[in-house]
């Protein structure tokens, strides 16, 4: 047994230096130490280099750029622009249609056309459906993240749900190609907006077990209050978004303070972190912000599916399109924040330059300024409450 | 602020580093002098009537003309206002002063910048690539870029 008269006790002035009670001084190094790139806790292939003093960390410097595919180079060589749009897709994997949605929205500003009704709210039922998904990944993996198996299973089985809808509207589970520039690829199936009550009416219920399960948790509140505090103004000089910046307590969402599509029309609230755990900004808040959205999200669905018009499913637009030569850039609010696409247009069919700003890529930015100081095992959970998708921060 | 205001209050206090405007465009734009950024920007997030505390986007352009461009895309959460600031580098010298210590978000968005288009920002902390290779050769967002034969032994061209 060791007694503890040996054991090193306290630190002195700087990290580094370990003073023992028998009063011997001991110097330590800083040790690097590897995360990633395949690593089950950082979410695809992401490698973080991480400077340690013992257990706490100095410094992260995340490695990216596993996945680039250089969707900006593919883009610009498509000879139309619905081409670009299966590329979308495969930026933020796990929510596309957000991904389609937010290019078609650009493409449309830049032509200056106007969509159907219909199409309008079939965007926002879909954009929703898709957030309530995305977010369902990012709270079942946080829960894992944290050691808590069983939320994943429940999330993944309501995720299910929502892609069995997807499926029986486009055929696809994934990668969807369904929202095109001036419209859709298909209008809904006759049993969509049934089947989607349905869900809305299962769901609810839901979060309030998803609460009981994870959030309120004991364990699960220990290991994230306070944890990763990312303080306002850090948050927004790094160009934080989504639940990042209105888990920091910033009440700012895209849908809301820069409109687009038909968001003005439905009754929804912006939910912002208080702190309530711990500290304004720490992982609980950008945790607890998800479970609130998806909330939101079911508000709007429901009373998006109450008003849905008849009509046309694609605007009247030619099969080429040629904007005129100018250039627009356009956000919109994806699950995990801003996403801006920049197109420029030289007047031909196809675009010029796309420059997209993937909100994750962003995000993942301030993970060293959030993460000093932190143990290392806290970083899992630092990293996972950013909720990145390593194929929107590669491209 | 409407975008006027801000090229009149830009005007007045920069002068010649303000080389142009359009302020009639969807989203009105202003460009100023490649070696002047910093300073422009710095003023622009702390003046109280600006106030762009928040930088949406940071792009880099190849106009191909000889011309590289960076443009920033700025918003204001408090002002609620918003506006595009252009520059121009030229591909012989295609230097840009950084605006990193500005907004901290900029310091990825120009290594990106840097890696596929090749601009260089003088001042940035820590210039690398960050989504290529450390030895990757070329910038490939450039118009006259060559897709190379081989990267590390491997065929590139599929």
């Amino acid at each position: 047994m060791i007694e503890s008269q040996t054991l090193p006790t306290t630190y002195v002035t700087q990290p580094g230096a370990i003073k023992t009670s028998s009063g011997k001084t001991l110097h330590t190094d800083e040790m690097i130490i590897n995360m990633g790139p395949q690593h089950p806790s950082t979410h695809g292939v992401l490698r973080l280099e991480i400077v340690v003093d013992g257990e706490i960390i100095n410094d992260v410097i995340p490695h990216i750029g596993y996945l680039h595919r250089c969707f900006e180079k593919h883009a610009e060589h498509m000879t139309n622009y619905q081409q670009v749009i299966p590329y979308c897709d495969r930026m933020d994997y796990v929510a596309a249609m957000n991904n389609d949605h937010g290019y078609a929205v650009a493409v449309e500003r830049l032509l200056k056309i106007q969509v159907p009704e219909r199409v309008e709210y079939i965007r926002v039922i879909m954009a929703e459906l898709q957030r309530i998904a995305s977010h369902l990944i990012a709270i079942g993996t946080y829960g894992i993240d944290a050691g808590a198996f069983t939320p994943f299973l429940y999330c993944f089985t309501d995720r299910e749900k929502i892609l069995d809808l997807f499926e029986m509207t486009c055929g696809a589970r994934l990668l969807y190609n369904y929202i095109w520039v001036g419209g859709l690829s298909h209008d809904i199936p006759p049993k969509f907006v049934d089947q989607a009550k349905e869900f809305c009416r299962y769901f609810r219920p839901r979060i309030k077990q998803f609460n009981d399960l994870l959030t309120y948790n004991e364990i699960f509140v220990k290991r994230t209050a306070n944890v990763g505090v990312l303080p306002k103004d850090v948050a927004i000089n790094y160009s934080c978004s989504g639940p990042m910046l209105r888990g920091s307590g910033v009440n700012w969402d895209l849908r809301r303070d820069d409109p687009y599509c038909i968001y003005d029309r439905f009754e929804w609230e912006v939910q912002v972190g208080k702190g309530e755990v711990g500290t304004v900004g720490d992982c609980w808040d950008r945790h607890i912000v998800r479970m609130r959205e998806m909330e939101q999200s079911v508000n709007i669905i429901e009373q998006a599916l109450s008003k849905i018009p008849e009509g046309n499913v694609q605007a009247a637009i030619p099969k080429r399109i040629r904007p005129d030569a100018g250039e627009i850039y356009v956000r919109t609010e994806t699950p995990r924040g801003e996403l801006g696409y920049y197109i420029i247009s030289d007047g031909t069919a196809s675009p010029y330059r796309i420059k997209v700003r993937a909100p994750a890529f962003v995000n993942l930015s301030v993970l060293p300024e959030i993460s000093r100081g932190a143990m290392i095992a806290d970083l899992v959970l630092i990293a996972g409450s950013v909720d990145i998708v390593l194929g929107e921060v590669d491209r | 602020m409407t975008p006027q205001e801000i090229f009149e209050d830009l005007k007045q206090k920069f002068g010649d580093a303000i080389l142009e405007a359009k302020l009639d465009a969807p989203q009105p734009w202003i460009r100023i002098a490649e070696n002047k950024t910093n300073e422009i920007c710095r003023y622009l997030r702390d003046a109280e009537r600006t106030n762009f505390d928040y930088m949406s986007c940071l792009s880099g352009v190849d106009y191909n003309d000889g011309k590289l461009g960076v443009v920033y895309h700025l918003t204001s959460m408090a002002q609620k206002h918003k506006i595009v600031l252009k520059t121009v580098c030229t591909k012989e010298n295609p230097h840009v002063q950084s605006v990193a210590d500005v907004w901290g978000t900029a310091n990825w968005h120009e290594r990106e910048a840097y890696d596929l288009i090749g601009i260089v920002f003088d001042g940035h902390p820590d210039l690398r690539r960050i989504l290529l290779p450390y030895d990757w050769e070329g910038h490939p967002l450039r118009k006259d870029y060559k897709v190379p034969e081989f990267y590390d032994g491997m065929k590139v061209p599929y």
